[in-house]
């Protein structure tokens, strides 16, 4: 899987569960605090990540601040590929 | 000797964080001077009950135990460890759900102080070594962790990973004097809020309904309002006074014991409140009951919409989060009650169209504010039993 696939198919997963089209847009803002991600969010991107990638994270392995954007989540990804 | 209130107490304290101030700026790491202190607090605190001193060191070899037996099922690669660990996750739980139903029928009921929020640090470790997250605990860094005198009775909620990564952090001196400095400023906050604030709203509580009195509908109706209020900051002051005191005390000893109020009034809807209040009791929840219980859902796909997990997930959530406190009806109504709001609110706010266009709208965060706050107000009304035992006669 190149690194381009995988950024790609995370932003999916994340128009996906978020509604939000134009999400690859602003890969470093905040999704918690601008309202685009929440608890529930967060768990269901966790499940969808290990679904499509079967990349598995604990619920409390990472801190919030470790995948609160687009491109944190995706480097999260990556490291774990 | 109980903690945060009598003069002893906060007497024993100075030659405590002097010694661990020497510590600090001599850049020695505190972990082992703070367990010692912690068990003589521990002693102290257990002195005039000698059955809860011994039910307490017995609860904490069993933790251990069971940690030590999750640890090895996990590192062994056992192939009943999933359901080994359940069991062992039960019986973690046990002592608490036992203590909670014991004393609906005998007060007295054999318990020691600090057991439900002892229980929540150790499920905790439980968890994350199942998870993977924790792949070794020292005896004494376990000990430490569930006997830390600070937080011992009441919280903040200690995370067990960011514990030991502090307890045995080298830091600079002048590392160490910023920690020290910022947990001087929260112990005085909250000195001024328990003395005084706490002071003021109990004092308003039994005054105010009183001169107001309940001869007539309206009257009595005035009276629990003002009643209502005056619990309010009685209870947001105590409560917010004893962590701020033991935050900064934490920090004194070299533990980022983390914050458990940060503005609650100022929540503009019921999930930001829960933010904002008892956030380290929150966040536990969040982390280890709705979150799995979300998981589980999704993946097994029980229900149709995430937001109808989401709702379910809140009911369930905010029930155990009632009960916790107490076996109670009011404890229940409490629980169910948050639960029902948090549902409305996340309904709200991804169903409502309304809610969407005017959000950010300043009138709308305004309304949202108040009624915020008349919710959580009565909420607290159902918590300190007016509601059901109206207290005022």
């Amino acid at each position: 899987m190149t690194t381009a696939n995988i950024e790609e198919r995370v932003i999916e997963l994340l128009v996906d569960i978020t509604g939000e089209e134009e999400i690859g847009d602003y890969r470093e803002d905040d999704l918690f605090e601008e309202d685009v991600l929440d608890s529930l969010g967060a768990i269901e991107l966790l499940v969808r990540i290990k679904e499509e990638f079967g990349v598995s994270i604990a619920p409390t392995e990472l801190e919030r601040e470790e995948m609160n954007s687009v491109n944190k989540i995706i480097d999260q990804v990556q490291q774990r590929l | 000797m109980s903690f945060y209130a009598e003069p002893a107490f906060f007497i024993l304290l100075v030659p405590i964080v002097v010694i661990a101030m020497i510590l600090g700026m001599r850049e020695k790491p505190l972990g082992r001077y703070g367990l010692a202190v912690s068990v003589i607090m521990v002693l102290l605190l257990f002195s005039r009950t000698p059955a809860s001193l011994a039910f307490f060191v017995c609860y904490l070899i069993y933790s251990i135990a069971l940690e030590r037996f999750v640890l090895g099922l996990f590192r062994n690669e056992n192939p009943r460890r999933i359901a080994l660990y359940r069991c062992a996750l039960a019986l973690q739980i046990a002592p608490l759900a036992v203590y909670k139903v014991g004393v609906l029928f005998e007060p007295d009921f054999l318990g020691f102080i600090g057991i439900s929020y002892i229980t929540f640090k150790a499920v905790q470790v439980l968890i994350e070594t199942r998870d993977g997250l924790i792949k070794s605990m020292g005896v004494l860094e376990y000990l430490y962790f569930l006997a830390f005198f600070p937080t011992i009775t009441s919280g903040p909620i200690l995370r067990s990973r960011k514990f030991v990564e502090d307890m045995n952090a080298t830091r600079t001196r002048d590392e160490y004097l910023e920690l020290l400095y910022r947990g001087a400023g929260w112990f005085m906050l909250g000195a001024l809020y328990k003395f005084i604030g706490a002071a003021i709203g109990q004092w308003a509580m039994w005054f105010l309904p009183s001169v107001i009195g309940t001869a007539t509908i309206g009257s009595a109706v005035m009276a629990n309002i003002v009643y209502a209020l005056a619990y309010t900051v009685y209870l947001f002051f105590d409560f917010a006074g004893y962590s701020h005191m033991a935050v900064g005390l934490g920090f004194a000893l070299g533990i980022e014991v983390p914050r458990n109020f940060k503005a609650p009034f100022l929540a503009t809807d019921i999930k930001d409140f829960w933010n904002r209040w008892h956030i380290t009791l929150s966040i536990w929840l969040r982390d280890f009951v709705f979150m799995r219980f979300s998981s589980a859902a999704l993946q097994r796909k029980w229900f149709s919409s995430s937001v109808t997990t989401a709702c379910i997930g809140f009911i369930i959530n905010m029930t155990l989060m009632g009960l916790w406190h107490g076996l109670t009806v009011d404890y229940l109504v409490y629980g169910i009650y948050h639960g029902l709001l948090l549902a409305s609110c996340e309904l709200m706010q991804h169903k409502w169209g309304f809610y969407k266009k005017h959000k950010r709208d300043r009138w709308f965060k305004v309304c949202s504010w108040a009624i915020t706050m008349i919710a959580v107000i009565f909420g607290l009304a159902l918590f300190s039993g007016q509601v059901f035992h109206n207290p005022l006669g």
